[in-house]
Formats: structure tokens, C-alpha cells, sequence
């Protein structure tokens, strides 16, 4: 994707953004573009620089270098009660009362209290949580928490919606519900970007990418883009082990069991299948797989951060349930 | 310019605004907590320290406020006396009054004492006249049953006669006396710290939980992305203190009650150098100085603080330099006048005590006006430094977190302005 000057059409810009704590840089050169009404998946291990990232963009905390734009303003400040913002570390009053809580956070972002509140009743009812309206926080699950907290981001219907981690933590239904969530603002124009290190998500919902490894961002674009950036994989079954049509397969050829794993060659399908062919392979099943948005990953940030990406998600996993 | 116009109510609320929207969170969790319940019970707690520190202080007040007495008698009588008294304490010490020469005779001439001592000048607390062989001694009454026998003693060695023989000592009996005054407006100021003391530190410290307590659950991430810190940082800061106005006004209503059931008021006890009303008056503008001042310091302490723990260990140097500053003010109100009377009443930290003090030991209205200036251009320094701090520090990352021990309070106060703090423009 590229990063065009100033657009109305673009919710976040952002350029070279960098920030260091002490002597930790954290976010190295960060450059982010968001189209209006659109959902865009941060992804990224624990620690590759996101939650700094999303501050910034958010104003909480300013970057040392480089510049963004929110919703067409410098200082995203300017416009702070059009965002709606879902830190990673949730955070409720457990003695504030779950409507209370929602009508606090709308209170906070420019909404009278009254209104706020009620609002907060009817988010809840939408939710099919309107029982749970008058129960203190620390009387609710914690996945029920996080969904009044999401509620508290929405009460004062914001344009552009920042979640950082927001499946972290919810079991598997209510990560279902919180997908429909966001489908659902997307739907009604409002731009989502949140931060998340299950791929899974991410490839699910998101039109736009951006992936952060080590404060830096090797990529910032569509998925399709993403996945294209490595070719599509072929995976080959054949009855005979070995001939010489095996000189005919790429170099990189993994093999594993009975299959045989390679990139699409760049000559495309039809030479290697007449050498399979001619030299008597004997050709039990051959697919071609477009690359998942984990292959695009590793190719695109590395081993290592994949590696690191995985163990969190799993952490992830074991958390919530 | 592109994208959404900016207007008022796209940014983020105006700081008051937001402040408001904070303190009447806290005002109304505080006020519904059983933390209110333990802080209306606070007032004992500085009537139970009060009475310990009385023994201390009272000593203390013995040794400073030690009431002089006049001599108002023939100039060789007076000079036999001060000899006198000189010789005599060398042996009896401490039993020995002050003398103070108030007018030296001429021959024939009469001297009123009692007008003198009514009109509470100075330290007075009883004069002697006539003379070496029929003096008199005018006090109140506890003071000519305390030093008849003392003032006849010195007379008799004044005399220097072979025998000492005691001459009989005349009594006259006033009302009051300046001393009285002073040792009555002592109490009264000396109460007027302890209680101010007391209820500023419950406050600091009832503010620095609730801050932890916020910490603790992860909000105030919520609140830096919607609301300027600084509002977060002034809510909180006063949110306490209209709860202290509800827990005052609590307190002034069941300590009124009780002094009416017990048929007092307050002109019953010693009246402050100016008045009950401007001193009560004076106190509430102290206390809330006092209060914002040290509640500043624990809150933009307490940001830096990631754990309870780490809070109690923060916060307890403060605890202590506070009390050393009660300390000091109490100290500076016996010095009256002195280098630490006057460097009391500047320092920022001591002059709500000091200042009440005065207001309790003299009748000067102005002292009080420079002193409450002075006070609030210092409450707006700490509330601007601390909420710096506050902003600085409150948020944390993990890379950030990590090195964090490592930095001096020098560095951190250093880039309080610097650019990249968190947003608050």
C-alpha cells in the first residue's frame, strides 16, 4: 500500500513515527495508512512495538519523531471524542455498577452523564447483557467486563475505533460476538484498527494489515498484498520416490511423509507437470495453495518473530480458558 | 484542511471540564466507600496524638512561654531585686521568674499594675511594686498563690540583711493576664497544627490509595486517552477536598452540638488573635493549602508508584519530611519573631501551620493576606509540577517500566517539560 499525502479519505497517517523510553527504542520508523470505514488488523508479537504505536496515534503519549494524522488532524487530541479506545490493560471501577461504568466513559469523552448512562442501559440490552445493567463489575465474568468496557469505548459513538488486543482474554464465543462487534461499526462507516498477535483474527477480519516486528513495520498493506508476497505453495504426492523428474522441482523442495512441499515456480504449472508427466512421477495428487497470512508473516518478519507471535497467541489461548 | 473539523466538542473536554467529570466520580465513590467511614473517624486520632504531644509540648510551651513579671518599684529597690534574683536562681533554677523592669520609680511616684496586666501586654504575668520592705504582687489568682512566697523570699535577699527575714508581701488580684492571653492563644495554635497536621496527612494519604487503587485497575489508560492528565491529576486533588468540606462540616456540626450540650461556646475558650470567625476562616484557607501542597507531592509520588508496595516505600520519606515540618512549625511558634518563626512561615510546606499559628497567637489581619498569596502561587507550582510528573510517569510500557528503576528523581524531574511527555496540550 502506498502512503499518499494528506487524504480526506484516510482516517490514520502516519509517518516515520518514532519513540524511545530511556535508552529502549521502542517503535523505530513507524509508517501506517488507514482508509476510512475500514478494518485494519496490528499485528505483531508481544513487545514489537504496537501498544506504543497505537499511544501515539491516540495522542496519549507523543513521538519523538515523525508525524501522524487522525482523522485528518495533526493532534489527535483535536478530536479525541470521535475515537473510541480499548486499552490492552482493561480497566474498570469494580464498585461502579455496569451501565454506570459505560456512562462514566461517555461522561469522559463529552457526553452529558444522564445521557451517557442511558445509553449505556441501551448498549447493554443490544448486547444481551440489559440484565446485567445494574450489577457491580466485580460482579460480572470477565469476559462480561470486557464487553462493558468495549460498550464504554462506543457509548459516544466515536468514527474511528482503536482496540488494542481486544480478543486477549475472552473465550471462544465471546471472541465470536466481538468479531461480529466489529463487522457491525465497519459496516456503519466507522474505521476499527486494533492490535492483535492471533493471525487468525486478523485474516478474518481485516482488509488492511500492518506488521510490526522489532518497532518497525516490514509491511503495511491489503492482505491480498501480504499474501502475495510469497508465491503460492504447491504441495505434490507421487507414487515413485525418486527419477529423474525430481530435477525438475525447485531447489527448496521440503519433504514431508508422502508429500512434497515447493513455492509455485515462476515458469508456472505446465513444464513441471510435463516432467512429472514424461518421467513417470506417477502423480497421486497435486493442489497449488495460495499462501495463509502466517506464511506471509514468517516470510515478511521473520522465524523468529512468528515463533515468538505463536507462543503469545497460545498463551493467549491457555488464559482464556 | 481535510477530515473532520475541529470544533470544541471534537477535542477533547476543556481541562475543567474534565476535571469535573473525574472529581465527581471519585467525590461520589469516596463518599459511598467504607474508607468515608474510618475518615470521619479521623478527628480522634489527632485528639489521641494531640494528648501525647501535650506532655512534650507543654514542656516545650514551659520553657518558652515562661511568664515574666514586672517590676515596677524605686530605681535602688529595683536594681536589689534583680540581684536578688540573679543570686537566687543560681540555686533554685527554673523556680524563679523572668523579671522584667517595667518603670523605675521616682520617689513618691505610684504605678497601677492591674490596668497593665488586663491590658494583655506582652508576657506579664504578675508586677511587683511598693517596695523592698512592703512590696505587692499583682496577678491573677493562680500566679499570687504561685509566687507570694517566691517574691518575699527574693525582697528578704534584696534587703541583705544579717537575718533574713521575710517582709509581708501584698496581694492584689486581677482578672487576667498578658501571659494567661498568651499561654490560652498557645493552646489554642498548638491544637490549631495538630489538628490541621492530622487531617492533611489522612487526606494525602487517602488520595494516594485511591490513585494506587486506579493504578491497580488498570484505568488510567482509559482516562489519559479521553481527558487531559492534568484534569486527572486536579480532579482527584480535589474531589478529596470537597470530601474533607463534607467530613468538616460533619465534625464542625457534632463538635458545635456537644460544646451546646455542655452549655459552652467558643467564646469560652481563649480567643484567637483575630477573633473565632476569621480564625476559623483562616484555618479552612490553610487546611486547603496545606492540603493541596502535600496532596500534589503524594499524588505525583504516587506515579510513580506501579505497586502498593512500592507506594508505602515512595511515601514514607514524604510522611516523614511532613512531620518534620509540623515539627518545625511548632517549634517556630515559640521563637516568635526569630529566624524560624520567619523561615516557617515562607517555606512552603511549613506556612500553613506557621500561619495558622499566627492567626491564633496575634491579632495582625495582613501577614495572613501575603502569607495566603504566597501559599497559592506555591500550590500552583506544585500542582503544575506534579501533574507534570503525574504525566510523565502514570503511564508506563514495559520497555519504559523496565529501566525505570534506574532513573534519578533529578532526571525525572529534569524532563517534567521535556518534549515527548505525555499528551496534555
Amino acid at each position: 500500500m502506498d502512503f499518499p499525502t494528506t487524504t480526506p479519505e484516510l482516517a490514520i497517517e502516519a509517518r516515520g513515527l518514532v519513540k524511545r523510553f530511556d535508552e529502549t527504542l521502542a517503535v523505530d520508523g513507524v509508517d501506517l495508512a488507514v482508509p476510512r470505514g475500514s478494518i485494519t488488523g496490528i499485528l505483531g508479537p508481544n513487545g514489537a512495538g504496537k501498544t506504543t504505536t497505537l499511544r501515539m496515534l491516540l495522542g496519549i503519549i507523543d513521538p519523538d519523531e515523525g508525524y501522524r494524522r487522525v482523522l485528518g488532524h495533526d493532534n489527535p487530541r483535536d478530536v479525541a471524542r470521535l475515537i473510541g479506545y480499548l486499552p490492552e490493560e482493561r480497566g474498570l471501577y469494580p464498585s461502579m455498577k455496569a451501565y454506570d461504568a459505560i456512562g462514566y466513559m461517555g461522561a469522559l469523552r463529552g457526553l452529558p452523564l444522564k445521557e451517557a448512562r442511558n445509553r449505556g442501559r441501551a448498549l447493554l440490552e443490544e448486547q444481551g447483557l440489559g440484565h446485567a445493567a445494574d450489577r457491580q463489575i466485580r460482579q460480572l465474568s470477565k469476559g462480561m467486563a470486557q464487553i462493558v468496557q468495549l460498550l464504554g469505548t462506543l457509548v459516544h459513538e466515536p468514527q474511528l475505533v482503536v482496540l488494542d488486543e481486544p480478543f486477549s482474554g475472552l473465550d471462544a464465543i465471546n471472541q465470536g460476538k466481538l468479531e461480529v462487534l466489529i463487522r457491525g461499526l465497519a459496516d456503519r462507516g466507522v474505521t476499527v484498527i486494533f492490535s492483535t498477535h492471533v493471525i487468525a483474527h486478523a485474516e478474518r477480519l481485516c482488509e488492511g494489515i500492518a506488521i510490526i516486528a522489532g518497532g518497525k513495520v516490514p509491511f503495511a498493506g491489503r492482505v491480498d498484498e501480504a499474501r502475495d508476497r510469497i508465491p503460492a505453495q504447491v504441495r505434490l504426492e507421487t507414487s515413485a520416490d525418486a527419477g529423474p523428474w525430481t530435477a525438475a522441482l525447485p531447489a527448496s523442495t521440503r519433504k514431508v511423509g508422502q508429500f512434497r512441499f515447493f513455492p509455485l515456480p515462476e515458469s508456472g504449472i505446465e513444464p513441471l507437470l510435463k516432467a512429472l508427466i514424461e518421467g513417470n512421477a506417477g502423480i497421486r495428487s497435486l493442489s497449488i495453495e495460495r499462501a495463509g497470512l502466517h506464511d506471509a508473516f514468517v516470510a515478511i518478519a521473520g522465524e523468529a518473530a512468528a515463533a515468538r507471535l505463536v507462543t503469545d497467541a497460545g498463551q493467549d489461548e491457555e488464559q482464556a480458558a | 484542511m481535510s477530515g473532520v473539523e475541529i470544533t470544541a466538542a471534537n477535542g477533547r473536554l476543556p481541562l475543567w471540564r474534565a476535571a469535573w467529570v473525574v472529581a465527581r466520580r471519585d467525590f461520589v465513590a469516596i463518599l459511598f466507600s467504607r474508607a468515608f467511614i474510618f475518615f470521619l473517624l479521623g478527628p480522634l486520632f489527632p485528639l489521641v496524638v494531640g494528648s501525647l504531644a501535650a506532655g512534650v509540648g507543654g514542656q516545650v510551651q514551659n520553657q518558652i512561654l515562661s511568664a515574666d513579671v514586672g517590676l515596677a518599684m524605686p530605681t535602688p529597690d529595683v536594681d536589689a531585686m534583680l540581684a536578688a534574683r540573679e543570686e537566687l536562681a543560681g540555686k533554685l533554677g527554673p523556680a524563679i521568674p523572668p523579671f522584667v523592669v517595667v518603670r523605675r520609680l521616682q520617689p513618691g511616684e505610684d504605678f497601677a499594675a492591674a490596668p497593665l496586666l488586663e491590658g494583655r501586654e506582652g508576657q506579664l504575668a504578675a508586677i511587683i511594686t511598693g517596695t523592698l520592705d512592703q512590696p505587692t504582687l499583682t496577678a491573677p489568682e493562680a500566679n499570687l498563690a504561685r509566687w507570694s512566697g517566691t517574691v518575699a523570699y527574693i525582697a528578704a535577699t534584696a534587703r541583705q540583711e544579717q537575718t533574713l527575714a521575710y517582709p509581708p508581701v501584698g496581694t492584689v488580684a486581677v482578672a487576667t493576664s498578658g501571659a494567661d492571653q498568651n499561654r490560652g492563644r498557645y493552646g489554642t495554635a498548638r491544637t490549631g497544627q495538630v489538628v490541621l497536621f492530622m487531617l492533611i496527612m489522612l487526606l494525602a494519604g487517602m488520595v494516594l490509595s485511591n490513585l494506587v487503587e486506579e493504578k491497580g485497575n488498570k484505568i488510567i489508560e482509559i482516562l489519559a486517552a479521553a481527558v487531559p492528565m492534568d484534569a486527572v491529576f486536579m480532579g482527584k486533588l480535589f474531589a478529596m477536598l470537597a470530601i474533607s468540606v463534607v467530613g468538616i462540616t460533619v465534625w464542625g456540626t457534632a463538635g458545635a452540638t456537644l460544646l451546646a450540650i455542655g452549655g459552652r461556646s467558643l467564646e469560652d475558650l481563649a480567643s484567637p488573635g483575630v477573633g473565632w470567625p476569621l480564625f476559623l476562616a483562616l484555618a479552612a484557607a490553610y487546611f486547603g493549602m496545606g492540603y493541596l501542597l502535600l496532596g500534589a507531592i503524594f499524588l505525583a509520588v504516587g506515579s510513580m508508584a506501579a505497586t502498593v508496595r512500592e507506594v508505602q516505600t515512595l511515601s514514607m520519606p514524604v510522611t516523614m519530611s511532613q512531620i518534620l515540618v509540623f515539627l518545625f512549625a511548632s517549634a517556630a511558634l515559640t521563637r516568635p519573631g526569630e529566624w524560624v518563626d520567619h523561615a516557617a512561615m515562607v517555606f512552603p510546606l511549613s506556612s500553613p501551620f506557621a500561619m495558622l499559628g499566627h492567626a491564633a497567637m496575634d491579632e495582625a489581619v495582613w501577614p495572613h493576606v501575603l502569607a495566603l498569596a504566597w501559599q497559592g502561587a506555591c500550590v500552583a507550582l506544585f500542582v503544575k509540577l506534579g501533574a507534570g510528573l503525574f504525566r510523565k510517569r502514570v503511564l508506563k510500557s514495559g520497555p519504559q517500566g523496565a529501566s525505570r528503576k534506574s532513573r534519578s528523581l533529578v532526571t525525572l524531574v529534569r524532563g517534567l517539560f521535556s518534549k515527548g511527555s505525555a499528551g496534555s496540550a
